[in-house]
């Protein structure tokens, strides 16, 4: 009962749209009700698209009923839907339902693939390449894993762009105490929103190319690109259109989730990924790795052949499908553009381009006060900056130094998916927050 | 390859799947899920008041309403509130919702348990006692997570009891190259189908009172009971049944699911775990531990809701839920 300066927290700090309002698409929920019980399959307030997927999809399961273990790699049919999506997206490069698995969320793919990639003791244990800023699922992975967590810096400077020199810095540093066979990218960028451009993922494959290293692209945000002259490069469609050379041999693992995107999909854990280039013997022991889990949720399997295989022109539930997908998009895009925008206004806050994602993660000037205040409270002067932020306004934010920054820098992540009149509430707050904060430590 | 055999089809009993072989799903339990993934067919006149409250309920403590949101890492809190009272009316004796971890499937949670008691090194690292025959879901485990398996024998002329000396044996044996620390028992039993004796589960609760051992208790198979005679008994209730020292001292981790029973629910990967004299501090690591994978799926996380708070007498879908 403390009373505090604001009437609600303002959760802006985890990536789950339908948590801050925003809806399901109507008919991923239709199917999977549909799926989930069949009944409704003679109920009149059902579309016969959403009726047609929805036996399809029995129809690839035990006894007709989501209730049954599915293969461990994941139901046949919408491994196959899954590689026609890829084909589509990527402009016609194939893909082999062979090489497709379904998963548990993207997050128990790549669990599962450091899982067959870590090895090795002292000197020669795996090192994992991960961005920094990163998702924390990574560094949490390889920490679960005992595997070596190698950094490389996004540059700030350039819209957290790749630069390989610098991946080829942080490699050559490594060699001294792992065996870095890793390399792990976030495209588009989970906390800093940045797409990355088709040279910049050329660049990335050659590197890989050179250094034999396994490539792992965390693609999950591939529908949330908002910034005009950017545009989603699948890793795997820029392989192929490399030339055999790469194609044949680089090693990738590509992964996407029904969390983000329009769906925001989060709590029914689907994913899948998609992996090349993997040696046999070794594709025998990921799915015997996958079977100790048994399956993927069945209903997590029923949503993501929606994702990859939705209404299409023509089809009964076209047009409200479309609707719902562009307006979820729109307004993310909007959101993107006025908070990126919103921050640069606020004197010693700095924010590079939202470009895709869902997250804004500025920049921000901590006076070397208030840093000594953190300190003598032993927090990291951003995780000071928030807490502060929180007791004062109740808006929750996470700090920078959980996703990692280069030394001496302090960010904020904030998500963009409140509601648009929240947001602008939102970002009006942290603005005058920010500016008492540079006037109470100065 | 159309080469004639005997037979005109295979019969599949290799696998622990229901539905796969004909079983039907429980109607109220497809209702309610079914109403929290479409809440448009809350006003389905076809769908019964008692599924669509308990739907309303879910949905409220779901963020935004929405099933497809996070829940905490943990599980909804509503749904382990729910699931410590059926623990409570199952055993009689009290549950706490934050001593019970929701997980995608039994198998989830009992990975997460083992990850976090397997340790050391050389002769130190950790030793786990399972059963032979088991369910090879712990030897898979085990070897995942290079710890040392350590077998005991259950005891085929006597329908396949726990043997206190062959545990004793196994034990014994287990210590000259590694530290056991961990005792694994299924019951009733997969693949043997035995159910213990409650005279039984005292013995192995001493055992492992005597010896330091974490318990695991797998009792997905709890509502598949047959035999005349027999009945469950959680090594919960039978742990506080004994009292003190038992009762306050044995670290214990009891694993329940959807998938069998008479649910037979596999595909929704729904389960969970309730620890028992965990020290706090462990506890709070595993917390960490299942918050990597974010959340267990919440279409599941619904279905167990309804499995452990299911129609009454009274109520609108009762009969046909019997």
């Amino acid at each position: 009962g403390i009373k505090k300066p604001f009437t609600e927290v303002i959760k802006a700090n985890i990536g789950d749209a339908h948590a801050m309002g925003q809806r399901p698409i109507t008919f991923l929920r239709q199917v999977v009700a549909l799926c989930t019980y069949p009944n409704l399959l003679d109920s009149p307030s059902f579309p016969e698209d959403a009726k047609k997927r929805a036996r399809r999809i029995l129809q690839g399961c035990g006894g007709n009923s989501l209730g049954s273990y599915s293969a461990s790699q994941g139901i046949n049919c919408i491994r196959e839907d899954v590689a026609s999506y890829i084909e589509r997206r990527d402009g016609g490069v194939s893909a082999d339902p062979d090489n497709i698995y379904l998963t548990t969320g993207a997050s128990d793919g790549i669990a599962t693939i450091l899982k067959i990639l870590v090895s090795g003791g002292g000197k020669s244990r795996t090192g994992v390449m991960i961005p920094i800023p990163q998702y924390p699922l990574y560094s949490a992975a390889i920490s679960e894993l005992d595997a070596i967590q190698v950094n490389y810096y996004l540059d700030e400077e350039n819209c957290w762009a790749l630069n390989v020199n610098e991946l080829r810095r942080s490699l050559n540093e490594a060699k001294a105490y792992c065996n870095p066979k890793v390399l792990c990218i976030i495209n588009p960028g989970n906390p800093t929103g940045q797409v990355q451009n088709r040279k910049c993922i050329e660049d990335v494959i050659h590197f890989a190319w050179e250094e034999k290293l396994f490539l792992l692209a965390d693609e999950v945000y591939q529908d949330n690109v908002y910034s005009e002259g950017c545009q989603f490069h699948s890793f795997k469609k820029i392989l192929y259109e490399m030339g055999p050379e790469y194609y044949n041999n680089v090693e990738l693992a590509s992964f996407h989730s029904t969390s983000k995107g329009y769906m925001g999909e989060c709590g029914y854990r689907g994913g899948y990924m998609e992996v090349i280039n993997l040696h046999p013997e070794i594709k025998g022991q990921l799915v015997k790795l996958l079977s100790v889990r048994l399956c993927p949720p069945v209903s997590g399997q029923a949503a993501m052949d929606i994702v990859v295989n939705p209404p299409i022109p023509g089809e009964e539930s076209y047009s409200q499908f479309i609707k719902e997908k562009e307006s979820v998009l729109n307004n993310l895009a909007k959101k993107a553009k006025l908070t990126e925008d919103m921050f640069n206004k606020v004197p010693g806050i700095h924010c590079n381009p939202l470009q895709g994602a869902m997250y804004a993660f500025p920049r921000i000037f901590i006076p070397s006060k208030a840093i000594e205040e953190a300190k003598a409270h032993k927090m990291a002067p951003d995780m000071f900056y928030c807490m502060k932020l929180l007791e004062e306004t109740g808006i929750c934010v996470v700090p920078g130094s959980g996703f990692g920054q280069r030394e001496g820098s302090y960010h904020f992540r904030m998500t963009i998916l409140p509601p648009v009149e929240k947001l602008k509430i939102l970002l009006e707050k942290v603005k005058d927050f920010h500016i008492k904060f540079l006037e109470k430590y100065a | 390859q159309g080469v004639p055999k005997p037979f005109t089809e295979v019969i599949k009993a290799n696998i622990g799947d229901a539905h796969a072989m004909g079983q039907k799903p429980i109607t109220f339990l497809r209702q309610v899920t079914a109403l929290c993934l479409c809440p448009e067919l809350l006003t389905q006149p076809s769908i019964p008041e008692d599924a669509k409250d308990r739907a309303r309920r879910l949905l409220a403590a779901c963020g935004g309403q929405s099933a497809g949101s996070y829940s905490a890492s943990p599980g909804i809190e509503l749904v382990r509130r729910d699931v410590a009272r059926f623990l409570q009316r199952r055993d009689g004796v009290p549950a706490e919702p934050q001593d019970i971890f929701l997980a995608t499937g039994a198998s989830d949670a009992i990975v997460s348990i083992l990850k976090l008691l397997v340790s050391g090194e050389g002769p130190s690292r950790t030793g786990v006692l399972v059963p032979v025959p088991q369910y090879p879901l712990y030897s898979a485990a085990l070897a995942e997570l290079s710890a040392v398996q350590l077998d005991y024998y259950l005891d085929e002329e006597r329908c396949w009891a726990l043997d206190l000396a062959e545990l004793r044996r196994a034990l014994a044996e287990g210590r000259r190259h590694c530290c056991p620390r961990v005792l694994c028992i299924i019951n009733p039993g997969n693949p043997t189908g035995q159910v213990q004796s409650r005279q039984c589960i005292e013995d192995v609760i001493k055992f492992a009172f005597e010896e330091k051992l974490f318990l695991m208790a797998d009792e997905v198979y709890q509502d598949n009971i047959y035999a005349e005679g027999l009945a469950f008994h959680s090594f919960k209730k039978v742990l506080f049944e004994m009292g003190p020292p038992y009762s306050e001292e044995v670290e214990l981790a009891s694993f329940h699911s959807v998938s069998k029973g008479f649910m037979g629910e596999c595909g929704f990967r729904s389960g969970f775990v309730e620890v028992v004299n965990m020290d706090p501090e462990v506890q709070q690591e595993l917390t960490k531990l299942v918050s990597v994978r974010l959340c267990p799926p919440v279409p599941g996380q619904i279905l167990l809701d309804a499995v452990v708070d299911p129609p009454q007498p009274g109520d609108p879908s009762y009969e046909l839920f019997m």
